[in-house]
């Protein structure tokens, strides 16, 4: 069965990792990725270079969509409840959403925990897998 | 407090809120003709017509300010309409404003009404993997209480916020409601009934989460001077009116976003962007939150209204809680926020929910809100944030 992102330009899913776009002449960040004009309003660059973000983060908050989220979301028959990871990358200065992994709930999460990046399918259709970037907390040794 | 920056607030009308089904037209029709009514203002003589844009209903939702112009019957007054997501309302009452102060308009007339559908806000539709309202549906399953949650679970884990503070915000605002005739829903509930209705979005139940209404709401606006030709003496003003976008880098996640910017090379602001809105419409009114007598803010979520608190400037960060708790925000405390019962009570009309609110301040400040009237109400303060970096604060006074 292929496999593809659901979304282009989002995220590398060989590394796995989201791809930003850092700016040539002030080094903002952006995610998703700026690729037209820097949105540092005292910057008028235009060039960037693309950048892959920190794969661990702190978690800035969480919640769950405990009913399905209507159209245009794929929501799974029977539907199955998901977390919801609003993440903060230290390096890049950013709070980045995401859902959380397959299995992880609200009970396994709570502010200022780790997590990584994992890469997952987010619903399945005739042209195959639709892969996501999601979060799962890191195990502590 | 009342200066050369000012305007009138000289009509206030509402259609009720409700599930009615029909079109919006009709609730924008029914506010409007209250309001010129309240106002003792024949339609005829309004010059200008500042609609608030709906985009759930068709071509006439985009052109709102002429559409009512229509329906009330084509007077040649001159139109604008406006769309700023839940700050519509707002936006089209400083454009009426800015067409007073300039000398060009007399007297106008702000509309803003809705029909919406059942259940959770979607995005418009088609495939539109370019708009970020679109992708975050489709890729991360994010709803509007999505954003509600992580901001509330955000106020448990960092000031020690309760479920039973998010519950006592819904009973506080339902027992207003309930004296409210334009409210949708007008039931008292308890802790225990909001703490048993269904999870949405953790820590958030059913209860907690503004529902989606039709409505209408509309205000006649005019000069002070105007005003007074027509015999009002003190009429209520409105001395501000903030519509800030946020400032660069917004550090906080928004809707519909799937990140805030980075603030890795440039600070952050020390306000907020939600703490910005309510500051600007202070600045322009000149005056302090300390002079507030009450605030209608816009309590999407339970816990939202608590995150109002702090941004409007009634207590520190980290403070809303004992504020809360200390009953100062109820009917009959030192500054009640939502008298009028708030989204809670209503559920939410976009276009005409800001207006709405402004128009609850007016009927308050002249001692009208039968039932839930905030006593001895000299000034009041609204506020509102929606998408794509839209806000709205309103400060009036009598």
């Amino acid at each position: 069965m292929a496999q593809a992102p659901v979304v282009e330009g989002f995220f590398d899913p060989s590394i796995p990792a989201l791809v930003g776009t850092r700016c040539t002449d002030c080094a903002t960040v952006f995610f998703p990725a700026e690729r037209s004009w820097c949105r540092n309003p005292r910057c008028a660059s235009s060039t960037f270079d693309e950048i892959t973000l920190s794969t661990t983060g702190t978690i800035w908050s969480f919640t769950d969509a405990q009913y399905a989220p209507p159209a245009p979301y794929v929501a799974a028959d029977p539907y199955v409840p998901f977390a919801i990871v609003a993440v903060e990358l230290a390096d890049e200065g950013i709070v980045v959403l995401g859902q959380a992994a397959d299995g992880v709930t609200v009970a396994d999460l709570e502010v200022g925990g780790r997590v990584e990046l994992v890469v997952e399918t987010l619903y399945a259709d005739a042209d195959g897998d639709k892969l996501v970037w999601r979060w799962r907390p890191v195990r502590e040794a | 407090m009342s200066s050369k920056h000012s305007v009138a607030v000289i009509g206030a009308g509402m259609h009720p809120w409700g599930k009615w089904g029909r079109n919006f037209v009709e609730y924008g029709v029914v506010a409007a003709r209250a309001a010129l009514e309240d106002a003792g203002i024949a339609w005829t003589d309004v010059d200008f017509v500042a609609g608030a844009d709906t985009i759930r209903n068709g071509y006439p939702g985009f052109i709102a300010g002429a559409t009512f112009a229509q329906a009330l019957g084509w007077s040649g007054a001159r139109v604008s309409s406006s769309y700023a997501a839940c700050a519509s309302g707002v936006q089209a009452i400083a454009s009426a404003r800015a067409q007073i102060l300039a000398g060009l308009s007399e007297v106008a007339l702000v509309v803003g009404a809705d029909t919406t559908p059942k259940g959770f806000f979607k995005p418009v539709g088609g495939d539109r993997p370019d708009d970020p309202d679109w992708l975050r549906f489709h890729v991360l399953g994010a709803t509007n209480p999505t954003y509600f949650g992580l901001y509330a679970q955000r106020r448990k884990s960092v000031y020690g916020a309760t479920d039973e503070d998010f519950a006592q915000i819904k009973v506080k605002n339902a027992a207003a409601g309930v004296h409210n005739p334009y409210a949708r829903y007008r039931k008292e509930v308890t802790i225990d009934e909001v703490l048993s209705s269904p999870m949405v979005a953790n820590p958030l139940r059913l209860l907690e989460i503004c529902a989606t209404s039709d409505g209408g709401a509309a205000v006649v606006l005019c000069s002070v001077e105007y005003a007074k030709r027509k015999g009002i003496a003190n009429p209520v003003t409105i001395d501000g009116i903030s519509t800030v976008t946020p400032t660069f880098p917004n550090a906080v996640i928004e809707m519909p976003n799937f990140a805030t910017d980075s603030w890795s090379t440039v600070a952050p602001n020390d306000l907020t962007f939600r703490a910005s809105i309510a500051h600007a419409a202070y600045e322009e009114a000149g005056i302090s939150p300390s002079d507030v007598s009450l605030a209608e803010v816009y309590d999407l979520s339970s816990a939202l209204e608590l995150d109002w608190y702090e941004d409007i400037g009634l207590c520190a960060v980290g403070e809303a809680e004992q504020l809360l708790r200390s009953g100062a925000t109820t009917l009959g405390g030192r500054v009640p926020v939502n008298p009028s019962g708030g989204l809670s009570s209503f559920g939410e009309a976009i276009p005409a929910q800001a207006i709405a609110q402004v128009a609850e301040c007016t009927w308050q400040l002249r001692g009208q809100a039968d039932g839930h009237q905030v006593e001895g109400a000299k000034v009041a303060v609204t506020a509102n944030q929606g998408l794509f970096g839209h806000g709205s604060s309103v400060v009036l006074s009598r």
